[in-house]
């Protein structure tokens, strides 16, 4: 992970601070999350505190800090789905995975994260697992949902 | 001196390029802050300065806006209370409503705001901060629900400190403010120091209790509780109690001390004795034989804690030597322990200090022997004042007491530690006659006194000429590292203490007070030290006894032993 990083950091040779959202997207994108080693890493290479960094990266919706699971769910908060039922439906998730939104199953399986809106009004509730769309869900068919995927990964 | 303007259809006089609210205070109007940090550069975040200025459509931050001649000023107009109220009213909206269980009743800038602005009635009700305490830090509890995200905390730690341990995490109506990666402040770079404390303006930030472990212990007959208080404490403490800043109340706090029941009652001013003779020896003994210079002083454990952070470099250059807290703990179990006849685990040893980064060192492990700590519970000033109060103490009442023999015996060297140049004075005397084998002619050395961040002298010891440098507050630390670091070498001796103008500004010290108070602090000291008979470490009789009796010499065996320490080198988040 750390060449990783320093790889991604000789491509900003000089660098100010002015760099660092630049730099965690890279990173984030190599990644796909902001681990706590490569924000070390960037801060040592910035000479930024690590609380700045994690300040600004707080600050965007776009950084995560948890790795994602193998299935990474997106669950839709926007206006639509929530006039439909979303509020539950993201209930029920955490439940069924015991994690809460920006978080990642212990086992790695799953993470999910809340969006405000991905563009699907017309499918709402609608929830994204690696892209994958699942229109029109319930907090009833979500446990289905869920299980399908969980039946695949044994299956594999 | 050249401009004027106009406040509340009176004019007064402005001097060019200072802001609206520099000019109202010297004339000494005010209007109030809670975001603004004197000295620092204004943020302009909290929006409680507001002033109308006519011309202006909307109202202007008085901390942020220049003046300009003929400038037209209303301070207190409708609109301005009414905008003032409505940014109060809605900070209390999801504040937690329990001042009476809060450590800063009666002493809180948001209470004081919500009275002044006469706020009778609870207009605007928002969802009350749920936010978990964060208790992992052995110096410093941070209660996020109390907070007003005033960002001086943030800024001190960042701006004067240098540390950089807290910041603003989150947006909008979330934000709050953590440490890197939510862990918490016993995982971060925090260095314990509490000036975060010192400018909370509410019970967000306090430090960590020690009081009802010690009032076990107190009421505990199979122990001996011994306490030490440290050289600023006298002069300090009497603020809580209503006295003017600088009041010495030495005497009446050793009566109180005994009156709450603590068995023997000393002065960190004599183990400061005691630091001062290993410590000038070291220095001699660096200076002579070619040892790592500039050697740099040991006493304030958040500098400490910083350089085995950011200095990881520069700690063969730290002096070996213990803080006096812990020297003194060090020697009350095992010197003390001896002549009393006590076992070192039934004394149970309090320490009370200006400072919250003492409660971090305390528990440090090298500070232990046979896995007993040389001290188990350290005090802020705050903290004895609660206690002294909570024992229904009236230290109006009470007759001075003198500090118990032979460990609150000291001379005044070791009493001016508690301010920044202290330590570095009461050294070179030491040192001087160390080194000559006579006594300095005048013992001041004014170049190392005062309340400023940064002091350097050059100081001639009989053939040698030694040069010191003096900084309290890290960044100010960080950046004379950094001319170490270039290679400059033309200072010897460095003091470094994390809180500015040293421990009479600590963390633990009483919350409030404002620079002219820390300076009274100050002159108390030095005025106590002008007074004195004794002058010098090295002529205290008690630590020429303890020398004779038990440690032998300065930097001996048992001394290496007892009250030598060494450090590790801890990776940041």
């Amino acid at each position: 992970m750390k060449s990783i990083v320093q790889e991604i950091l000789k491509q900003y040779p000089t660098a100010g601070h002015d760099s660092l959202i630049p730099i965690l997207q890279s990173v984030q994108e190599k990644l796909g999350f902001l681990s706590e080693e490569s924000v070390t890493e960037v801060s040592k290479f910035l000479k930024m505190p690590t609380s700045k960094i994690f300040g600004v990266a707080t600050f965007y919706n776009q950084f995560r800090f948890n790795q994602p699971g193998k299935y990474h769910i997106q669950l839709c908060r926007g206006t639509a789905c929530h006039v439909l039922g979303s509020a539950t439906v993201l209930d029920e998730v955490e439940k069924q995975l015991k994690v809460k939104a920006g978080q990642t199953t212990r086992d790695k399986l799953f993470s999910l994260e809340v969006v405000a809106c991905i563009g699907a009004c017309g499918l709402a509730p609608v929830i994204s697992i690696n892209g994958e769309f699942h229109a029109k869900v319930t907090s009833d068919s979500i446990k289905s949902v869920l299980e399908d995927y969980r039946k695949r990964e044994e299956q594999q | 001196m050249n401009l004027t303007i106009e406040v509340n259809n009176n004019p007064i006089q402005a001097n060019p390029n200072e802001t609206i609210l520099d000019a109202l205070c010297r004339n000494g109007l005010s209007v109030p802050t809670l975001c603004h940090m004197k000295g620092l550069l204004p943020t302009g975040s909290c929006r409680m300065c507001v002033v109308e200025v006519e011309g202006r459509k909307n109202l202007v931050t008085a901390c942020s806006e220049p003046v300009f001649q003929g400038m037209k000023i209303k301070t207190h107009s409708s609109r301005v209370i009414e905008s003032r109220k409505t940014i109060v009213e809605l900070l209390l909206s999801n504040h937690p409503d329990d001042c009476l269980y809060c450590e800063r009743n009666g002493n809180c800038e948001l209470q004081k705001l919500a009275e002044d602005l006469n706020i009778r009635e609870r207009r605007i009700s928002g969802n009350k901060n749920n936010y978990k305490l964060d208790v992992s830090s052995a110096s410093i509890v941070r209660d996020p629900a109390k907070c007003i995200l005033c960002g001086r905390c943030v800024r001190v730690c960042e701006e004067i400190e240098g540390v950089s341990a807290i910041e603003f995490v989150g947006r909008g109506s979330k934000t709050f403010i953590d440490t890197s990666f939510n862990h918490g402040l016993n995982l971060s770079s925090c260095v314990n120091c509490g000036q975060c404390i010192m400018v909370c303006p509410t019970g967000a930030l306090k430090e960590k209790p020690h009081i009802s472990e010690i009032r076990d212990n107190l009421s505990n007959p199979d122990k001996t509780v011994v306490v030490q208080y440290a050289p600023s404490i006298s002069v300090s403490l009497a603020e809580e109690f209503g006295f003017k800043p600088g009041h010495n109340m030495i005497g009446i706090m050793n009566a109180a001390l005994r009156r709450m029941g603590f068995n023997f009652v000393f002065d960190t001013s004599f183990s400061a004795d005691l630091t001062i003779m290993e410590e000038a020896s070291e220095l001699v003994h660096r200076v002579t034989n070619g040892g790592v210079l500039p050697m740099i002083t040991s006493c304030c454990p958040g500098w400490v804690k910083y350089a085995e952070e950011f200095g990881q470099d520069l700690l063969p250059h730290l002096s070996s030597c213990k803080s006096p807290q812990q020297m003194m703990g060090a020697i009350i179990k095992s010197y003390f322990a001896e002549t009393e006849g006590i076992a070192p685990e039934n004394i149970y040893s309090v320490s009370v200090m200006p400072c919250t980064a003492k409660k971090f060192e305390q528990q440090r492990e090298e500070m232990t022997q046979n896995g007993i700590s040389d001290v188990d519970a350290v005090l802020t000033t705050r903290e004895l004042a609660r206690m002294i109060r909570l024992y229904g103490i009236d230290v109006h009442k009470l007759e001075p007491e003198l500090a118990d023999s032979p460990l609150g015996t000291r001379s005044s060297a070791g009493k001016i530690f508690g301010s920044s140049g202290g330590v570095m004075e009461a050294a070179i005397r030491t040192a001087h006659y160390l080194i000559t084998g006579k006594e300095m002619v005048k013992f001041q050395v004014k170049a190392v006194r005062g309340f400023q961040g940064h002091k350097e002298a050059s100081i001639k010891i009989g053939d040698l000429t030694i040069g010191v440098a003096v900084v309290s507050g890290l960044k100010n630390a960080a950046a004379l590292m950094e001319e170490i670091r270039n290679g400059r070498n033309d200072i010897h001796f460095i003091e470094v203490m994390a809180c500015p103008g040293g421990c009479v500004n600590g963390g633990g010290q009483p919350i409030g007070a404002d620079e002219e108070a820390i300076k009274a602090r100050m002159t108390t000291l030095y005025d106590i030290d002008e007074k004195d008979a004794i002058k010098v470490s090295h002529k205290n009789p008690y630590i020429i006894e303890l020398y004779d009796k038990f440690l032998g010499k300065p930097l001996g065996h048992k001394s290496h032993q007892l009250l030598h320490t060494h450090y590790q080198k801890r990776e940041v988040l």
